[in-house]
């Protein structure tokens, strides 16, 4: 696992996040009611929840490869890149409420695709839950990859399914596709899909940091006790 | 996608900073906008303070990945 080591995909996650702020901050968008400059908060909203998704998927890989090989490594990733993911979600959550106050009127309307992303992270929450309450490693790691699994399984159809077969107050929502000509012109294409790789490339680097630290931690209790 | 590829490299060199004025007048006046704040100039401010704090986080996260590695060779060092 070399590659958390090498830091030239860490200076690009950088470099994406200030084109991200710069560009989000100073780039031409529509003027459209009600939105006003607000419509900026696309930049940095809707990728949270993009990174999310991909940091999820990640763990679930991860999770998958746990079981097929035992190695407790892989374990570490997953459960490091599902934490992760949890951060993004919360701030999703968070910015999303903040944006909703201005323009919908209320942090919280009972929008399907809000009710919605608030049980996916409730089901993930409960994932941590479960990891907390068994102390044998091995079981552990084995039990949680596999509520993992079903995890990612109850989220997807959360998020991308349920809320577009009613009607929402998020775009693209009531049987639409999601950024279609209207909801996202050019311009704000260009910024929005850096930030998301600049988002997920940010939690990618932290998901490795932790996973770095705890392999550490590992190695550190296996001589522990080894020599006790 | 052309397109994409040519703004990313004009990022790169920094020159991008140019058009964002002119591109900006171009547009409808209708609806209530920061046209103010723009043209004030402040909010090259607001994007400097957050640049910095950006900048100053990614500084501190390089930190910590370097205090990692460090910590990674005593480890294979000393726990063998």
């Amino acid at each position: 696992m070399e590659w958390m080591r090498k830091s030239w995909w860490k200076i690009l996650t950088v470099v994406l996040i200030c084109y991200t702020v710069v560009g989000g901050l100073l780039f031409p968008v529509p003027r459209l009611p009600i939105l006003n400059e607000t419509i900026r908060i696309v930049h940095f909203h809707p990728p949270l929840w993009f990174a999310m998704v991909i940091l999820f998927t990640v763990s679930v890989v991860y999770a998958i490869k746990f079981l097929s090989s035992a190695d407790l490594k892989h374990d570490t990733m997953s459960v490091n890149f599902a934490k992760v993911g949890i951060w993004l979600g919360i701030l999703g959550l968070l910015t999303g409420m903040a944006w909703a106050k201005f323009t919908w009127g209320e942090m919280w309307s009972g929008d399907p695709k809000q009710n919605a992303a608030a049980i996916g992270l409730l089901i993930y929450f409960a994932y941590f839950v479960l990891r907390g309450s068994i102390d044998d490693q091995a079981q552990k790691a084995k039990i949680t990859a596999v509520y993992n699994i079903f995890a990612f399984a109850a989220l997807i159809p959360l998020l991308f399914i349920l809320p577009r077969l009613t009607d929402s107050l998020h775009p693209g929502n009531g049987g639409n596709p999601g950024f279609n000509a209207y909801d996202l012109d050019n311009n704000l294409r260009m910024v929005f899909y850096t930030a998301v790789i600049g988002w997920t490339l940010l939690g990618v680097w932290f998901a490795t940091l932790k996973t770095r630290i705890d392999l550490i931690n590992d190695k550190i209790e296996d001589k522990y006790m080894a020599s006790s | 996608m052309i397109k994409l590829k040519i703004n990313t490299w004009l990022l790169l060199s920094l020159l991008w900073l140019l058009p964002v004025a002119s591109k900006a007048k171009e547009l409808q006046q209708s609806v209530e906008m920061a046209d103010q704040f723009r043209s004030d100039g402040k909010i090259y401010v607001v994007v400097a303070i957050i640049l910095i704090l950006v900048l100053g986080l990614s500084y501190y996260a390089f930190r910590i990945d370097r205090k990692i590695t460090n910590l990674e060779k005593r480890v294979d060092e000393t726990v063998k």
